[in-house]
């Protein structure tokens, strides 16, 4: 019997049985003595903070909103979702200016992007990371990113006309690092819905998920985005269009950051946004067919990234990764990269960080793999500076092993 | 003197004993204390821990109402780090008469009391847990006390004014010389030690057990208990305490306290012999949780920690043997007058809201039989622990950085959370995570307040009246007890009564997410570390 269904709080945060799952989970408290740990942070916490603000902790901003407490948890209570709200409500110091430049990537990609070559040379440099040290706590030791000379959204213009020539059409939610970073994987996620006969369109004007303005609590910001995407995701939704994602975390947040952390009600788009390796998945599930190179072959480890588990859609990158002839697929165990997306940015937050991510980076030289796949961006960061190993897409291998001409 | 001859003895541990503890023992009368068990045992820990305001009795009972008011703004003054200054509403809801609160308004007034009439909106504002469909608001100084803090502080006072404290020692008898009381014959229920104890004025502040005291030195005090129930939350639903605005009921009143919020209350009168052992019923539960969610709709589904019960100390008044003429006020019997009984007072009566003017008033009778002429200062001077007017200020006073469970350590002892020392990491660790309660905290409450026993514990450190109730600190504690006393075996009884303590508390509210709760508790008990 489920007992959960019988019990009368509707307060989320009184149904943990302090049963301390979640923080022998937590990949923070095993690095960080000065984090108080999930359940410490969240739900106890939550009744001290109700008696009086003043119990509110600023070492619950070492949470790294990785939600695998949530996960974990066997009572259904969102830990992490405690934790961020709380921070939201309860520290009222205005985001420093660094949080303020990691969290727009948006405005930085609108900047950078005219200039690529110019912007990547100068982020690369070791005297402009140095500075950045000193000015921002960005730390030294990170890699940014490089910027791409065009968009994905420019790219995608210029394919209008021969994408609406598909009888079924999809949606696509490319979000920032596609469409600034690495357009590559958004023309990677074309071919292969072009191979299986959809055709791809964007939304009417997408802006950046937000979570990066959630965790350094740019609510405002955020809140306008969401409202933004909302409307965005909805008009899609009326046309009768699913909406495709290549990346975990804009998904999640999509999905269910929005409603939980911003009050943002996406109840009508919610159920219509999805990662494209469920969707592709489900599409072979049903019948549809791709043909694959004959002489593919590639070692594989798969790491679900945080926000995968979250979204209890890592089985189907998994899946479909397993179906690609000549794959030879190692699943990693599950384990949090550490970097967190603008997390393992912050200075304070580097030796933490890279600490979380070497049980996972240890696993991959063990497996010596030819690519990591991953659904996530930042976690692509983090596992190539840290391990050189590359990282790429389950939809970028998908692409890469099938025939160009279906 | 010897260390068996004190100027005055006082049984009962309760706030009553206490305040009169710390009056006694400021006024430089050597005081000794008798509890046969813990403090705040009875009807002082077993209450609603409502800072009144006065306004409940104002109709009724101004006399009751303008006492009220005044200790209120004393405890303000004298008690801060017992004190949670909430303000109270009266609501009328749809059901009640709103006519009533210009009644009550104009009596308010009268005793003394500020009641603001209040715009319903306005009243949502303040207290977004109200019910929506209030015609009429009311704004009131009520808040919430500590009634453990409290009785501990003024314990604490009386010690450090002299006085001497004797836990878990009952009186067995009198030592009589004809018409006088010269003293006591005691019995220590951990050792089994016996001893008299000598002095010219015993008070009998036993709260409803003083009327088996008064029984024992040979004089009646015509008592009758009354049984309240009440409902403890599991948080904090309300910020204000919310009242009903009619004349006094049942489950009308809803106060915050610390991290929780407690609803009440019911009055049933119950034979003597069931005072020891009082359990809520069923339909009390029903009572409470329906009465409560038409103040607070949430409370319906919010989740119940436990119920519990207490015994109101219910006087005739004086000499009036039928019992017709119950009072709430102050009692205070001088049976020299009243019986020809010499050297013996009994305290009783009033509310724990008064305890500080039912202490004067008892001291002030020692000490006319003493014929010392001290005057009374317990109302301007500080309780140990209240030097500070918030615990923000303490926290940030002692630490730089306080972490949460420096903040909550403030909190439930003011500055007195100074003593807590942190010797190695260890004392930083919790016991307590509910409560957030260290390792630190606990042990400058096994060393420097008399604890014993994992509930003298809980009543000092708030240990196992959080949300899990016990299942987490109760062997953590345990372990830190048997290391002062010595004795594993001892421990672990002490933890089984301590563990079947809170089961009684959860029992008649075992349901939902407080039956998981339970069961879980049972199963790391029982099968994972063998013990019960």
């Amino acid at each position: 019997m489920k007992l959960q269904e019988y019990t009368l709080s509707t307060h989320n945060f009184e149904e943990c049985m302090k049963c301390t799952v979640c923080t022998a989970y937590c990949p923070v408290l095993q690095v960080n003595p000065l984090y108080p740990g999930p359940k410490q942070a969240g739900p106890d916490g939550e009744r001290l903070r109700l008696k009086d603000p003043f119990f509110f902790n600023y070492a619950l901003k070492y949470c790294l909103n990785c939600k695998r407490c949530e996960v974990a948890c066997p009572s259904g209570v969102k830990v992490a979702d405690l934790i961020q709200s709380a921070r939201i409500k309860y520290d009222t110091s205005p985001p420093k200016w660094r949080d303020r430049l990691l969290a727009s990537t948006d405005f930085m990609g609108s900047l950078a992007r005219p200039v690529a070559p110019i912007a990547n040379a100068v982020t690369g440099l070791g005297v402009t990371r140095s500075m950045m040290d000193a000015m921002f706590k960005i730390d030294h030791r990170r890699i940014f990113p490089k910027y791409s000379p065009y968009s994905f959204e420019f790219w995608m213009g210029r394919h209008e006309k021969e994408q609406a020539a598909f009888s079924e059409q999809v949606a696509y939610f490319h979000g920032c690092y596609v469409n600034y970073n690495y357009p590559r994987l958004g023309k990677d996620l074309v071919k292969v819905l072009n191979a299986l006969g959809v055709g791809v369109q964007l939304l009417e004007k997408e802006k950046c998920c937000g979570i990066a303005m959630i965790t350094n609590r740019m609510m405002k910001e955020a809140t306008r985005n969401a409202n933004h995407n909302v409307g965005a995701l909805a008009k899609a939704v009326d046309k009768g269009l699913m909406v495709i994602t290549t990346s975990s975390t804009c998904t999640l947040t999509l999905r269910d950051e929005y409603p939980s952390l911003l009050g943002v009600d996406n109840s009508g788009v919610r159920d219509f946004v999805m990662m494209a390796t469920r969707y592709i998945y489900e599409r072979l599930e049903k019948g549809a067919t791709l043909r694959f190179k004959s002489d593919y072959h590639k070692k594989v480890a798969y790491h679900t990234p945080c926000h995968m588990e979250k979204l209890g859609w890592g089985i189907f990158s998994e899946k479909l990764l397993r179906m690609i002839p000549g794959v030879e697929f190692t699943m990693l165990d599950s384990a949090c990269c550490g970097i967190a997306g603008t997390y393992g940015f912050k200075r304070e937050n580097y030796e933490a960080s890279q600490a979380i991510g070497e049980n996972l980076f240890t696993q991959i030289r063990a497996v010596d793999p030819e690519v990591v796949a991953c659904d996530c961006e930042t976690c692509k960061w983090q596992i190539e500076m840290s391990t050189g190993y590359t990282v790429m897409n389950p939809i970028s291998i998908l692409a890469e092993a099938i025939e160009d001409k279906q | 003197m010897s260390n068996q001859e004190f100027d005055v003895i006082i049984i009962g541990g309760g706030i009553t004993g206490a305040g009169t503890m710390r009056d006694c023992a400021m006024r430089g009368l050597k005081t000794l204390l008798i509890e046969r068990s813990d403090i705040a045992t009875g009807a002082t820990g077993r209450n609603h821990g409502l800072l009144h305001s006065g306004a409940r009795y104002a109709v009724n009972d101004p006399e009751s109402a303008e006492e009220c008011i005044k200790e209120n703004m004393i405890l303000r003054r004298i008690a801060s780090h017992c004190v949670d200054e909430t303000d109270g509403l009266f609501i009328t809801l749809p059901e009640d008469d709103l006519a009533y609160q210009q009644t009550f308004v104009e009596a308010c007034r009268k005793a003394g009391i500020s009641a603001e009439i209040i715009d319903p909106e306005m009243a949502k504002r303040l207290e977004p847990s109200v019910n929506p469909d209030i015609t009429g608001a009311v704004r009131v100084p009520d808040g919430s006390v500590d009634p453990f803090r409290l009785c501990a502080a003024n314990m604490l006072d009386g010690k450090l004014h002299g006085g001497q404290v004797r836990l878990h020692t009952t009186v067995t008898g009198f030592i009589k010389e004809g018409d006088t009381i010269r003293g006591v014959h005691t019995r220590n229920l951990v050792t089994g030690e016996e001893r008299d104890f000598y002095a010219p004025v015993t008070v009998n502040a036993g709260g409803i057990w003083g009327h088996d005291i008064a029984q024992m030195a040979g004089v009646h005090v015509g008592m009758y208990p009354a049984k309240g129930a009440l409902l403890v939350f599991a948080h904090r639903v309300n910020n204000m305490v919310i009242n009903r605005c009619r004349k006094p009921s049942n489950a009308d009143i809803l106060v915050p306290g610390d991290t929780v919020c407690i609803i009440g209350t019911t009055s049933t009168r119950i034979p003597f012999e069931e005072c020891d052992n009082v359990a809520v019923t069923p339909d009390e539960v029903n009572l409470l949780i329906t009465e409560g969610a038409k103040m607070t709709p949430s409370l319906s589904s919010t989740r119940i920690l436990r119920a519990y019960a207490g015994v109101r100390p219910l006087v005739s008044a004086d000499n009036d043997p039928t019992g017709r003429n119950i009072s709430r006020g102050i009692v205070c019997l001088d049976h020299e007058e009243r019986d020809g009984l010499k050297g013996f007072i009994t305290i009783t009566g009033g509310k724990l809201m008064t305890y500080r003017l039912m202490a004067e008033i008892a001291t002030d009778a020692v000490c006319r039989k003493l014929a010392v002429d001290k005057k009374c200062q317990t109302a301007e001077t500080p309780l140990p622990g209240s030097e500070e007017a918030s615990y923000e200020a303490v926290a940030r006073k002692i630490w730089e950085k306080p972490s949460m469970a420096q903040k909550a350590a403030a909190a439930r002892l003011g500055t007195r959370a100074r003593h807590i020392q942190t010797r190695d990491r260890l004392d930083e660790a919790l016991i307590c995570e509910c409560e957030e309660v260290s390792v630190g905290e606990v042990k400058n409450a096994i060393e420097m307040m008399n604890a014993s026993t994992l509930t003298d514990l809980r009543r000092r450190t708030r240990i196992g009246m959080g949300t899990c109730q016990g299942e987490f600190c109760a062997c953590r504690a345990a372990g830190l007890l048997a290391a002062s006393h010595g004795c594993i075996e001892k421990e672990r009884e002490d933890l089984k009564d301590f563990l079947q303590e809170r089961w009684k508390g959860n029992f008649p509210i075992g349901w939902g997410d407080t039956l998981r709760e339970a069961e879980y508790t049972q199963w790391v008990y029982k099968h994972v570390l063998g013990i019960l």
